[in-house]
Parts: C-alpha cells; structure tokens; sequence
C-alpha cells in the first residue's frame, strides 16, 4: 500500500494540509509533500480536487461488483411489532437504493412474525425476508448471527443498515468480523456516491465533539449501524406491496450456548446517573411548587434523560442535594441540556457550559440563562413543557 | 478463573478540543485516560477473582505510553499486565484490532473469561468486543451490569433499551460491562508505587505470530475520510410567543440538528 | 535547587487532586453547613493511604517525608479546609509518637494512625495555658505503675473522633516547664471524658472539644519520652504543627484565589469584565505573590526538616506570614466577589471566617514573631 502525491497534478492549494489528521502534509515548493507522521489513511486523497495524491491500497480479493442491493436488518418489538428503528431505516435505505437505481430489503427474524413483513412492505421495502424460528424468538447473538451471514454469504448485497440498538449494534459489529467487513458503529448521516456506489458513513466521535465521515472501499457489504431517531420515519401505506421470501432455517436449541432467563421491564429510566446522562432535563425556581415537578419527569421520560435541579430548589427542600447541578453541586456535560426555568445563575451555569447543546426555557427575556443556551423559549414552564412533550411524542410516531 | 481484560487508552474527550483553523483535534496537552467503561471490566474482574480464586490479566494494544492504562489495572489489582504494541498496528480499524487482541489473548494461553468495557469514549464504536469473541470463536454478552458464577457457567444480566436480561452462558465467554456494573475502586498510593514497579510484558506482531497484512491501516477496511467539528448556533436562537409553537420549533431544531 | 517533583511525588499529587476534584470539593460546603465530622472523607484518605506519608515504611508509612506531607496537606485544603485541618491535627499525635516514642509504643499507637484505623488529636491547650506551655495546670500524680491525670483541656481539635491522644501534663506545677509531661491517652480510658465542643466562627464540621481528665489513670509506659521532658515534646511537635499551619493557610488562600479569579472574569459591570479594571487586576496580582510566597516558606521549611536540619524558626515565619496572608486574602476574594461574596451562596464568606483560626492555632501571630525573634538573637548574639 501506497500514498503518492502526482507533482504535475498538484496545483499547491493546500486543501489536502486542513484534510490530514494526523499533520502528516506539509508545503514544499508549494508542492504536497508527506512527512513521517503519515499512516496512509488517504483523508487527502479523498480532499484532494484535483487527483494528486492517490492512495493505491493494491487490489482486492473482492469482486466487488458481484454484490448488488441494499439491505436492512429488521428488529421486532416484544409485542411482536415491526420496530419503528426498521421503519426509519427503511425510510433512510430506500432513499439511498433510489440513488442508485436498486432494491431495498429488509431482513425480518423472529417467532412467528410473517404479519411484520406487511409493515416493512408498507413502509416502503421492495423486499422482506422473513426468517421464523422458536429460536428466534429473542434476540440472541448466536442464531441470528448465523442466519444473517448464511443469507449475505447467498444474496451478496451491497449494503447492510442496522440500527444502532443494543441488538443492531451487538449483532453488525458480530456480522461484520465474520465477514471480515468493515463497519460503521452508531451513524448520524449517510449518503451515496450514485457513480462508485460507495456509502459515506457520518457518525460522532471523540465525545461528539468531531464528525468523521468512514468509507469501506474494498470490502462487501458496506455495514452501517444506525443511531435511532436521526433518519426521520417515511410515509406508511398499508397498500404497498413487497416481495415476500421466507427463509426456511434449521436451528437446534441445543446448539446454542445462550440461553434468556429472565426479562424484566426497566421502570427507572429517568433515574439514570446525572453525570452519565446524555440529555439532562434541569428544573429550577421556575416552578410554582413541587407537584409541577411532574412536567419535567413527563420530558425527561419522552427523552430518556436524567433530571437534575438548581440549588434553590434543592435549599427549598423539594429535591435531593445528590440531583443538585452546578458548580456546589455535580459539574455535567450531557449532549443536550434543557434548562426549566433556571434564571442561569454563574454558579449554575458553571457546571452546565460542557453540554453540547443547551436550551432554555424562561418566563424573564432578561434571564442570563438566556446568553449560554443555543436555543430559548421565553415562556412559563407550565406550557412550554406539556408542549415539547407532546411534539416529542409527535415526532416520534407513538 | 482466568480473566483476561482489555482495555484502551484514549485521549480525555471532556479535553479535547478543535482547532477552528484546521477543523482537526488538538492533541497537545491533551492528558490520555484510561476508557471509563474499562475501569469498570477491571473492578468486575478483580471481584470476580477475589471471590472465587484465578487471575487477572490486563491487556491494551497500543504505543508505550498506553503503558499508564495497564499500571492503573494492576493498581486496581490486576496480577499482570500486557502491552501488545507494535509500529504495523497503528490506525487499526476495529476490525483488526479485534484480530490483534484475539491472538494476543489465545498467545497468552488459557482463558476462561474475557472482559472489556462496553465501549471506548473516543471511538464510541463498541464493536472490538463482539470482534475479539468473533476471533475467538466464542459467545459474546455485551452490555452487562452484573455477572454470577454459576458452576461452570455465567449469569449474566444485561442492559437492553427498555429491559433488564439475564442469561447463561457457558465459559470461556467474552462479555462486555456496562458502567453500571460496579463502581471502580480507587486504589491507594501505596498499590499505585506497587504497580509502577512491576514488570510489564511487552509483545509485538512476532510474539503474538499475527499477519501484518491484516493489522493496522491495511487490515483495516474502513478509511475516515472527512473529520469536521459540528456547527451549533452560537448566537442561540430565541423562540417567543404562543407556548405550544415555541416547543414545536425547538423540538424541530433538535431534530434538524440531530440532537434527540 | 530544584523545584521539580519527583515520579512518586507527582503521583500522589495527581492521586489526592484526583479525589478532591471527584469527592472532596463537590461537598466541603455542604459538610461545613451541617457541622458533623466528616467521616467519609477520613475513610477515604485512609483508603488513599494518605496517612503515613512521612512515616517510616516499617511502621506502614511511605516514607516519603514532610514536603510531600505538606504538599497533600495543601491540597486536601485546597478542596475541602476541615478535612485539610484534620488531616494536619492528626499528625500532631502521630508525629511525636514517631520522633520519642518506644517501639512499642509505635507498634501499638504509631501503626494504626498510619493506616488511619485510628485518629489522633493532640491536648496541650488549657483555659489558662494556650501560648504559654509552661502553665499547664493539668496535673499527673504517680501512683504505683500508672499516673493519675486530673484536669481540663480545651479547643482539641479532633477531639471526640480520634482514639489516640497525646497529652501534656505536669508532674510538679512549681517546676513549671521542666515538670512537663507527654502521655499517649486512648480514648474510653476510664476517668477521660469529653466536655462541650466549642461553638466557632467558622469550621463547624471540625470538632474543637473539651478533654476532662478525672483521676484518669495511664499506665507508666504511655509516657512519651521522659518524665519532666515533655516540654521538648511539645516544641517538636508545635514545630511541626506550625508548618502544617501554613499548609493548610496556602491550600485554603489558593481556594480563595481561584474563587476570586474565576468570578472576576465571568461579572460585567460598566459593560465589562471586572477583572479588565486595573483594581481588580492589582488585588489579584498581590493575592497570588502572596501566596506564592508563602507556598516557598513552608516548602523551604518542611525541605530542611526532611534534611534533618533546625526548621522552627523557617516553620514559625511561615506560620506567622501564611495565617497572616491567608486573612488578607479570603477577606479580598470577599471584596471581588462584592456583594454575592458576602452570601452563603458562595464559599469565600466562608474561606474568610476560617482564615482567622490560622492566626490563633499553634501560637499567636505574637508567639511566632517572639520564637522568630529568639531565634534570631540567638544565631546573632554578638
């Protein structure tokens, strides 16, 4: 493997120098030059316009154009439903298969789930294959591991989408050693290139505080795990129509090592660690009393966020000191903070700068809260958050 | 009970920050940290052997520095520390990592347990786990929040969106641990001296007879191509008036910008 | 000269900053407010194995000497003062324990203040004896193979949680200084009570405890050093107090600063920053020279201790001019802070009451300048 820069090609523009990573380009002669710090990772090829630096990466033992379609791998609720994750990735890969002119599938696996298949095809899949197993019955990494490597091995699709879910993720990253595939954990965007079919990967990394768009070049499928909620859901019409295929599978009980014991519903969301929230729903002397507090839990549920509160209304008594946020109380730096009526006191403010993104609710214009938040509302709590719950909920089909 | 953990170096990511210029992280003075979720694989494993006999193994593939990592295992009280660390492994992708790991871990012999945290901070993939047990040939259980010994096998209870799991596996297993799990103990000064004595063995892609090719960036199939920093408003924008359309737009910004 | 740390020095560093950004600073408000001792932050340090830093390895200590003893002293202060206080009171028992004690002795009292299993708390302060050791008033009776002790001690810091006591009294009150006496008390010792813990100014959370002493009978070998030499004890041990004064005095000043410092770049008045106005900017300047300054005093002083050099005079001026600083700059940060600084919303009311108490303990500002000045004369005498 190789990175060379095509002196007559290079017209000194330096793009390829903001691209590299790793500060492994520098300027000779206003020419690109690498120096030790390079590990080929090719960024600049990819940023170079003119095609100066080409990364020759030697052939590959994979035909690569053997492989053809765009698959989803689908996931059915405990009630027997088709998750809403599948619809959104359908939504999303469908999009994606239209840019190249081929099929969307999904891959349904469960037991006695054929009805699913008409979800999937409503919410606009070509095709659904349908693998129905007592042994599927949950998910367990083992079976569905092996079904899903026996259909890609068969079926050569180009790209395989699953959700970035505890079963998605735990299941592609499985797939994708087995395969020997590269994989994309957790993504936030995708597009397609519609001339080399290459699918590029965007997806949150160092603590979100970088996007890192990924490439598979070599290998097939492409395999892209999916963060829920980031695609949008498509249109659902109960009169499309998909191709159906069931799988028939052998799966002896006995040949799988893991077994489920228990499942039990998780009831304490909301009471998950402050510091390790990714959204933090903070209340503060914005509320008229303590019962209003139930508006905050009602958004932090919708969200999946930990709650945490202002000093006041912990010195008033409502809540505990250990949910207190702010410089005497836990420093947090979740993804997103909503702060509730929270006046945005320094020392308040001090342990909430790390969000990524705040928002503000407030009755007062003036409230220094304001000046820190990306986005604020100017409004009394008491409407303002029975109506973000409802658009949340709106928002996410339920 | 054999335990193997791995477990990763990475830069502190509340430290990180952007050159606006470049668009590239700032490594300078960024401190390296041990994975939080890897303190709590030590911790299970430590107690794991604590209570009913065997060892403790700590492993990371990384340059010497990655070292630190290792010292703080066998502080937290590990019995022995490996360094798989080698020029050719540099910019692996997960998917070599996992075969670098896994050869390293069936070099060192025999293993009942492997452990790892859920998942790097940095990368945020969690993918290295399922691929070592891929490697290995043998059953992953990832996200767990406690594990019981059950004669020859484990009881493990797992994490998932809305439910709490358990299930049985036989050994050896790999599982992966959730911060939940445990809360790390902080060892004292006097097992961090201890530990900055001890011998920590080193071995490169000869000892652990890996292929090269399939390590570092060619073994890797996937390639970043594009690190930018994501773009908040930074003036803040500023709903007002009627309460239910002002949380309708903030709850479309959200969305738009792929927050919730 | 050499300001550098060394490897295991700027890892116990990086150990206790690690513990007080994590455990010790998010509650030393809230522990001051409530007032009760804070066990869970002894247990802590205990875990940490932060008690025995200069105590020698074969009595489980790390060796590692007064400097390092003072550099963690500054920083336990630094993010919360009481347990900064408490870790200081308790070398005042450990410490001559480990400089006159027997081995024995050590075995039994030394090795468990080592681990922190036990606290120590050190009784020389009487109502009528505080900067003058020589009118100790409590008496020691012997009495076959113990000694009777009968009297009242008051302001003992640690006094109540610590099981190891370290007392001063006098076998013969007309010899004055030369009947002095050092005994090792455990608590529970019958005849040993507590009388009223002292309601303060500040440091509510550190217990300042009444010691009533009613025929209270120790056995002959719990005395420290010799009988009649307990005046040598209890300068050593001052000596040593002093120095962890003016450690806790920078920890707690530095504390004050960073206050200080943080909020003046965050207030806008008159459409800016206050810490643009050159009288913001010249407070902050003398406030952090000062501390500085007072950082090299204890630093240098604690040095020629480790080199087993005379240290009281070094010790007794960096008492003298930390507690003195330590005052001036609390009561600044105040000033900065306007008026939110004078609200319990923010720790540096708080940081400026207990500032006075290093003025007070181990000897008056007076006391400190007569030792300075003895000394002086003594090295100049012409």
């Amino acid at each position: 493997m190789a990175l060379r820069v095509e002196d007559n090609k290079c017209i000194g523009c330096e793009v390829c120098v903001h691209a590299c990573p790793y500060q492994a380009i520098e300027m000779v002669d206003e020419r690109a030059t690498l120096n030790e710090a390079c590990i080929l990772c090719g960024a600049c090829a990819y940023a170079c316009p003119t095609g100066a630096i080409v990364l020759d990466r030697g052939d590959s033992d994979v035909d690569i154009t053997q492989y053809e379609g765009i698959w989803v791998v689908g996931e059915v609720t405990s009630e027997g439903t088709m998750a809403m994750v599948t619809a959104e990735l359908i939504g999303e890969g469908g999009r994606l298969a239209a840019e190249i002119d081929t099929d969307l599938s999904v891959v349904l696996m469960g037991d006695d789930i054929r009805h699913t298949a008409e979800q999937a095809a409503g919410y606009g899949a070509d095709r659904v294959f349908v693998v129905d197993h007592p042994a599927l019955a949950r998910y367990r990494t083992e079976p569905f591991t092996r079904v899903m490597a026996d259909l890609i091995e068969e079926h050569k699709p180009e790209i395989v989408l699953a959700g970035a879910t505890s079963m998605g993720r735990d299941l592609a990253a499985r797939l994708a050693a087995r395969l020997k595939v590269g994989m994309t954990a957790d993504c936030i965007e995708l597009r397609i290139d519609p001339e080399t079919r290459m699918l590029e990967q965007t997806r949150p990394a160092f603590g979100g505080n970088l996007l890192a768009t990924i490439l598979c070049e070599q290998t097939r499928p492409q395999m892209a795990s999916v963060r829920p909620n980031t695609m949008g859901l498509p249109s659902f019409d109960e009169s499309r129509e998909a191709e159906v295929i069931e799988v028939p599978v052998e799966i002896e009980e006995g040949s799988i090592t893991t077994k489920i014991l228990e499942v039990v519903r998780d009831e304490s969301r909301s009471a998950r660690k402050l510091v390790e929230a990714d959204i933090i729903v903070g209340g503060g002397r914005g509320f008229a009393d303590k019962q209003q507090l139930s508006l905050l839990d009602e958004l932090a549920e919708q969200l999946g966020a930990a709650v945490g509160f202002s000093r006041a209304l912990v010195d008033q008594g409502w809540v505990s000191s250990t949910q207190q946020i702010g410089q005497s109380g836990k420093i947090v730096h979740p993804k997103l903070y909503i702060a509730c009526g929270i006046s945005g006191a320094i020392q308040h403010v001090a342990g909430i700068t790390g969000s990524d993104c705040i928002v503000a609710i407030n009755k007062d214009p003036d409230a220094p809260i304001f000046e820190v938040a990306h986005y604020g509302v100017v409004g009394d709590v008491a409407q303002v958050l029975p109506a973000m719950t409802e658009a949340i909920k709106a928002r996410r089909g339920e | 009970m054999n335990i193997m953990v791995c477990v990763k170096q990475i830069p502190d990511t509340s430290e990180v920050k952007i050159d606006p210029e470049t668009n590239t992280i700032v490594r300078e003075g960024v401190p390296s940290v041990i994975n939080p979720a890897d303190e709590h694989a030590i911790e299970a494993a430590v107690h794991l052997v604590e209570e009913h006999g065997g060892k403790v193994t700590v492993m990371t593939m990384g340059p010497p520095q990655a070292e630190d990592v290792l010292r703080q295992g066998l502080a937290m009280g590990a019995d022995e520390a490996i360094l798989v660390s080698d020029r050719c492994f540099a910019a692996s992708d997960t998917l070599a990592t996992s075969y670098v790991l896994a050869n390293a871990i069936t070099h060192n012999n025999n293993f009942d347990l492997v452990l790892t945290g859920k998942q790097a901070l940095d990368g945020d993939t969690a993918q290295v786990p399922p691929g070592i047990a891929e490697h290995l040939g043998i059953p992953q259980v990832t996200s767990a929040i406690g594990i019981e010994v059950e004669e020859d096998r484990l009881r493990v209870k797992r994490l998932l969106e809305e439910e709490f799991e358990t299930v049985e596996v036989p050994m050896p297993v790999l599982i992966s641990c959730s911060s939940q799990i445990n809360e790390p103990r902080r060892p004292g000064i006097k097992a961090k001296l201890m530990a900055k004595r001890k011998e920590i063995k080193v071995w490169d892609h000869h000892s652990i007879e890996v292929e090269s090719c399939l390590c570092g960036i060619e073994g890797s199939p996937t390639r970043v191509v594009r690190v930018f920093a994501p773009t908040f408003e930074t003036d803040g924008e500023r709903f007002e008036g009627e309460a239910s359309d002002c949380a309708l737009a903030v709850v479309n910004r959200l969305v738009e910008s792929k927050i919730i | 000269m050499d300001f550098s740390l060394t490897e295991d020095q700027t890892m116990i560093v990086d150990l206790v900053k690690q513990i007080g950004e994590d455990v010790l600073a998010p509650q030393a408000s809230e522990i001051a407010e409530r007032g009760e001792f804070p066990e869970e932050n002894i247990e802590l340090l205990r875990e940490m194995d932060l008690f025995g830093i200069p105590v020698p390895e074969e009595y489980g200590g790390l060796d590692m000497g007064f400097l390092t003893w003072g550099l963690v002293g500054e920083l336990l202060s630094y993010y919360c003062s009481t347990t900064g206080s408490i870790f200081g009171a308790h070398m005042l028992a450990q410490y001559p324990i480990m400089a006159h004690g027997t081995d024995e002795q050590k075995q039994k009292y030394l090795v468990p203040m080592t681990t922190g299993e036990h606290i120590g708390a050190f009784g020389l302060t009487e109502p009528n004896a505080g900067s003058d050791a020589g009118a100790v008033s409590t008496k020691a009776e012997l009495r076959g193979d113990r000694y009777a002790l009968n009297g009242t001690k008051v302001f003992i810091s640690n006094a109540g949680p610590a099981q190891t006591y370290v007392i001063l009294a006098n076998l013969d009150p007309e010899k004055g200084t030369r009947g002095l006496t050092a005994f090792i008390v455990e608590k529970g010792t019958p005849g040993f009570e507590f009388g009223k813990d002292e309601k303060k100014m500040g440091w509510d959370a550190l217990p300042n405890c009444e010691l009533i002493f009613r025929d209270c009978e120790v056995p002959v070998e719990n005395v420290l050093y010799r009988p009649g030499r307990g005046f040598r004890v209890a300068m050593d041990t001052l000596g040593v107090g002093r120095l962890g004064m003016a450690v806790g005095a920078v920890g707690l000043a530095q504390a004050a600063f960073d206050a200080a410092i943080l909020y003046a770049q965050q207030r806008e008045q008159f459409g800016k920053k206050i810490a643009e106005f050159q009288a913001i900017q010249f407070k902050l300047a003398d406030m952090a020279t000062e501390i500085e300054l007072s950082r090299l005093m204890y630093q240098k002083a604690a040095w020629l201790k480790d080199e087993d050099e005379a240290f009281e005079k070094e010790a007794a001026m960096a008492k003298v001019y930390s507690s003195e600083m330590v005052s001036r700059v609390t009561s600044e940060a105040v000033q900065i802070h306007g008026g939110v600084g004078y609200t319990r919303e923010f720790p540096v009311e708080r940081y400026m009451r207990e500032a006075k108490l290093f003025e007070i303990v181990e000897g008056t500002s007076e006391i400190q300048r007569g030792i300075i000045a003895n000394r002086l004369l003594r090295e100049n005498r012409i």
